[in-house]
C-alpha cells in the first residue's frame, strides 16, 4: 500500500512542480518585457516634471518606477476624470471620451462580474456548438497521418439517420420514455411531498431515504441496476420473476406479467425522483397556512383546497422540476441515444454531430411544449371580468 | 345509562380514528405510515439485493435454490473488486478530480449569480436566457469539437481538461449553480449594499464582505451538490481523462464485461455477478458515509438556497 501512496505521490509531485516552475519563469520574463516596453512608451508620450520627492512603486519584475511616471503611464490606457458638480469622464487611449454615469459605471462593474463566464461561454459553449454544427455537414475521416480529412456531404449524415434503424429506434424509446415518466416522476415526488409535509414522527428519516438514490445513483450503478437497454439488469433478474409469480395468485396471468416488468419502471421513475420531490417539499412550505385554515373555515373538503390552492401556489416549481426531470433523462448516462451516439463517436465525428444535434433539437421541442402547457395563463377571463365590473 | 357509556366509548373511538378533522385521525396517519413504508422500501429494495449479491460466493449464484440471501458470508468478491479497482490510489485521485472543480465551480458560481443579481447592464436577460441554454443543451453537442480542442491544446488525459471549463463557468450543470446564487442574492436587500457604498466600500468589497458571509448556506449547498455530481459523472470523465483515472471509470470498465459491451483491456474484467455488486457497494460507501454525515446540509439546502423563489 505504501509503494502505491508513493507512486501517486511522486507523481502528483513531478508534474506540479514541472508546471509550476515552467509558469514562474515564462511569466517573469513575460511581465518584466512587457513593463520596461510599455514604460518606453509612455516616456516617449510623457514626460513628467519630477519635483523633489521621489515616491517610487516596485512593480513587475521587480523593478522600482516611480509613481508619478507610473500613473502617467496608466493615464495613457484608462483614465477617470472627477469633475466637480458634473458627470465623471472615462477616457480611453486619451481620446476616447466617455460621460461616466452611475448607470454606465453600473454596467461596466457588471459586465467585469460576468465576463469570466462570457469569455467561457463564448470559448467553451458557442464555439463548439457552431463547429459541431459544422461537423454535421461533413464526413470526416483520419487519414493515416493523423490529418483530419473533411468532405462537405450536407445534409446526407441527417437522412442517413432516418434509413439507420438503431438510432432511430433510440430516439422513439427515448420520447417515449420521457413522454411517459415525466408526468409520473412529477405526480409521484407531488404525493411523496404532500405526504412528507404532514406531521409525523420519522419524517426526517424518510426524507433522507427518498433523497439517497440522488446521491448513489451514478452512470456504472444504474447500469448495473438496469442494464443497458432500461429493462434488464440486476432487476430483471431478481425480482421481475418472483414479482409476476407472487402476483399471479391474485391477478390474470398477463396483468401480472405486466406489473411484474413494470417493476424496474418503478424503481426507476421513483429513483428518479429524489430531487423533485425536495423541491416539492420546499415549495410546500412556503405556503401560509392561514390560507389553509381559511379555507376549511369556508368548509372546503380536502380534495378542493389540493386543487384550488395547492396546485396553484406550486406552478412556478412544478415547471422548475418539469425542465430539471426532462434535462437529468436527456443526459443520465444509461440513456440509450447518448450510448447510440458514442459508438458512432468512435466511428465517425460528422454522423455523430448530425445525431447530437437531432437530439438537442428534440429535447428543445420537448421542452418548448412542456414549458408551453405550464405556463399558458388565462388573460382573456380577467378582462371579462374587469369589464363586466367596470360597467 | 349503560346506553350513554355505550355511546360516549363509541365516540371516543371514532374521535381516535378520524380526529377533529379529517387530518387528525389515526386511519389517516397510519395510512400516511403505510404508504411511506412501503415507498421507502421499494427505495432501498435495489441496494439491499445489490448487497445481498456482493456477499455470495459462486457456488451460491450457481445455485437456484439459493435465492437472494447468501447462505454464507463471502467476503473475496470485495478483495477482487478493491484489486480491480486500484481503490486507495484512484480513490485519492477520484477525490482531487472532483474535490477541486466542486470549489472552483462553487466560487465562479457565486461570483457569476452576484453580477447577474446585482447589477443593471444592457443585454442582461440575453445574457441570462444564455446562462439557463447552457444547462439545456445536452453534453454531447459541444463534445466532439471540445475533445478536438482540448486535444489540440494537449490536456486530454489531465485534470486540466475538467478544471479549464468550470474556471470559465461552463462546468458540470454549472448553470444550476449560477441561478441558485442569483435567486440567493435577489433576496438580499440593496440597502446592504448601499450603506457600504456610502461609508466608501467598493463592489468588489462589498462582495467579499457582505455577500459571501450571507450567502454561507448556498456556498455549502452548492458544494455539496458540485461534488456529488462530479463525482459520479462518468460520461465526460470517460471521455476527457481516459480509462482509469476516476473511481467511477474504472467500475464502468469493471463492469462492462457482465453487460458485453468492450472496454479498455487494462482494468481486470468482473467475472461473476456478485464480483459487480461488490464493486458497486465499494464506490457507493463513500458517497453515502458523506451523505450520512451532511444529509442536513444536502436537503435544508435547497431550501435555503431559494431555488424555490420567496
Amino acid at each position: 500500500m505504501k509503494q502505491l501512496l508513493n507512486k501517486f505521490a511522486d507523481f502528483y509531485r513531478k508534474i506540479t512542480t514541472s508546471i509550476k516552475n515552467f509558469f514562474i519563469k515564462l511569466g517573469i520574463w513575460i511581465l518584466s518585457g512587457l513593463q520596461w516596453a510599455l514604460f518606453g512608451i509612455s516616456w516617449f508620450f510623457y514626460r513628467v516634471k519630477v519635483k523633489n520627492e521621489k515616491n517610487y512603486v516596485i512593480t513587475f519584475g521587480f523593478i522600482p518606477v516611480r509613481l508619478e511616471h507610473w500613473n502617467a503611464f496608466w493615464t495613457f490606457f484608462v483614465e477617470i476624470k472627477h469633475t466637480k458638480g458634473g458627470t465623471d469622464q472615462l477616457v480611453i487611449f486619451k481620446f476616447m471620451k466617455f460621460k461616466l454615469t452611475n448607470r454606465r459605471r453600473e454596467a461596466i462593474i457588471g459586465y467585469l462580474f460576468i465576463g469570466v463566464w462570457i469569455i467561457g461561454f463564448l470559448w467553451l459553449t458557442l464555439v463548439p456548438l457552431i463547429t459541431s454544427l459544422q461537423y454535421s455537414f461533413f464526413k470526416i475521416t483520419f487519414s493515416g497521418d493523423q490529418g483530419i480529412q473533411l468532405n462537405f456531404v450536407g445534409f446526407d449524415n441527417y437522412v442517413e439517420i432516418f434509413n439507420q434503424l438503431t438510432y432511430f429506434q433510440a430516439l422513439q424509446d427515448f420520447v417515449y420514455r420521457t413522454v411517459l415518466y415525466l408526468p409520473l416522476i412529477l405526480i409521484l415526488a407531488m404525493i411523496l411531498a404532500i405526504l412528507l409535509n404532514q406531521k409525523i414522527k420519522l419524517r426526517g428519516f424518510f426524507r433522507s431515504v427518498f433523497f439517497l438514490p440522488v446521491i448513489v445513483a451514478s452512470g456504472p450503478i444504474m447500469t448495473t441496476l438496469l442494464g443497458t437497454t432500461g429493462d434488464g439488469g440486476l432487476l430483471a433478474i431478481t425480482s421481475n420473476d418472483t414479482l409476476t409469480a407472487a402476483l399471479a395468485n391474485t391477478l390474470p396471468p398477463f396483468l401480472a406479467e405486466f406489473v411484474g416488468s413494470m417493476f424496474t419502471h418503478l424503481i426507476s421513475i421513483l429513483w428518479f425522483s429524489g430531487v423533485q420531490i425536495i423541491l416539492f417539499l420546499a415549495g410546500l412550505q412556503k405556503v401560509n397556512r392561514e390560507v389553509y385554515e381559511a379555507a376549511s373555515i369556508d368548509g372546503a373538503s380536502p380534495w378542493e383546497t389540493f386543487w384550488k390552492i395547492t396546485l396553484p401556489s406550486l406552478k412556478s416549481i412544478i415547471l422548475v422540476a418539469a425542465i430539471y426531470t426532462i434535462v437529468m433523462l436527456a443526459t443520465f448516462p444509461t440513456n440509450l441515444v447518448l450510448i447510440r451516439i458514442n459508438e458512432a463517436r468512435r466511428s465517425d465525428y460528422g454522423y455523430a454531430s448530425a445525431l447530437s444535434w437531432v437530439y438537442f433539437l428534440i429535447i428543445g421541442v420537448i421542452l418548448g411544449i412542456v414549458a408551453f402547457l405550464l405556463t399558458y395563463e388565462k388573460k382573456t377571463i380577467v378582462k371579462k371580468q374587469l369589464m363586466e365590473v367596470k360597467r | 345509562m349503560n346506553k350513554n357509556h355505550f355511546k360516549a366509548s363509541i365516540n371516543k373511538v371514532k374521535r381516535f380514528l378520524f380526529g377533529m378533522k379529517f387530518t387528525d385521525g389515526f386511519i389517516l396517519k397510519f395510512l400516511i405510515y403505510f404508504l411511506l413504508v412501503v415507498v421507502g422500501f421499494v427505495f432501498i429494495y435495489p441496494l439491499l439485493i445489490m448487497a445481498s449479491y456482493s456477499l455470495m460466493s459462486l457456488e451460491d449464484l450457481l445455485n437456484p435454490m439459493v435465492f437472494q440471501v447468501p447462505s454464507a458470508i463471502y467476503f473475496e468478491n470485495y478483495e477482487t473488486a478493491w484489486r480491480a479497482l486500484d481503490y486507495l490510489s484512484v480513490f485519492f485521485m477520484s477525490l482531487l478530480i472532483t474535490l477541486l472543480p466542486a470549489i472552483i465551480q462553487t466560487v465562479i458560481a457565486s461570483f457569476i449569480g452576484y453580477g447577474f443579481a446585482r447589477f443593471e447592464f444592457p443585454l442582461k436577460k440575453m445574457w441570462l436566457g444564455l446562462v439557463l441554454l447552457t444547462y439545456l443543451i445536452p453534453p454531447q453537442v459541444t463534445l466532439i469539437p471540445k475533445y478536438v480542442m482540448f486535444n489540440d491544446m494537449g490536456i486530454l488525459n489531465n485534470p486540466l481538461a475538467i478544471l479549464l471549463p468550470t474556471t470559465f463557468g461552463q462546468g458540470l450543470n454549472s448553470a444550476i449553480f449560477i441561478l441558485i446564487f442569483y435567486q440567493f442574492y435577489r433576496m438580499i436587500p440593496k440597502a446592504l449594499d448601499e450603506a457600504a457604498q456610502i461609508d466608501g466600500a467598493n463592489r468588489l468589497y462589498i462582495y467579499f464582505k457582505i455577500a459571501v458571509p450571507l450567502s454561507i448556506p448556498s456556498f455549502i449547498t452548492s458544494l455539496l451538490f458540485s461534488f456529488v455530481w462530479q463525482f459520479n459523472e462518468t460520461y465526460q470523465t470517460l471521455i476527457f481523462l481516459g480509462d482509469g483515472m476516476t473511481l467511477q471509470t474504472r467500475l464502468a470498465a469493471f463492469v462492462s464485461a457482465i453487460q458485453g459491451n468492450t472496454g479498455s483491456g487494462l482494468i481486470e474484467r468482473a467475472t461473476n455477478e456478485s464480483q459487480m455488486m461488490a464493486g458497486n457497494i465499494l464506490i457507493m460507501i463513500p458517497l453515502i458515509i458523506f451523505y450520512l454525515i451532511l444529509q442536513r446540509h444536502f436537503i435544508e439546502g435547497i431550501d435555503k438556497s431559494g431555488l424555490t423563489g420567496e
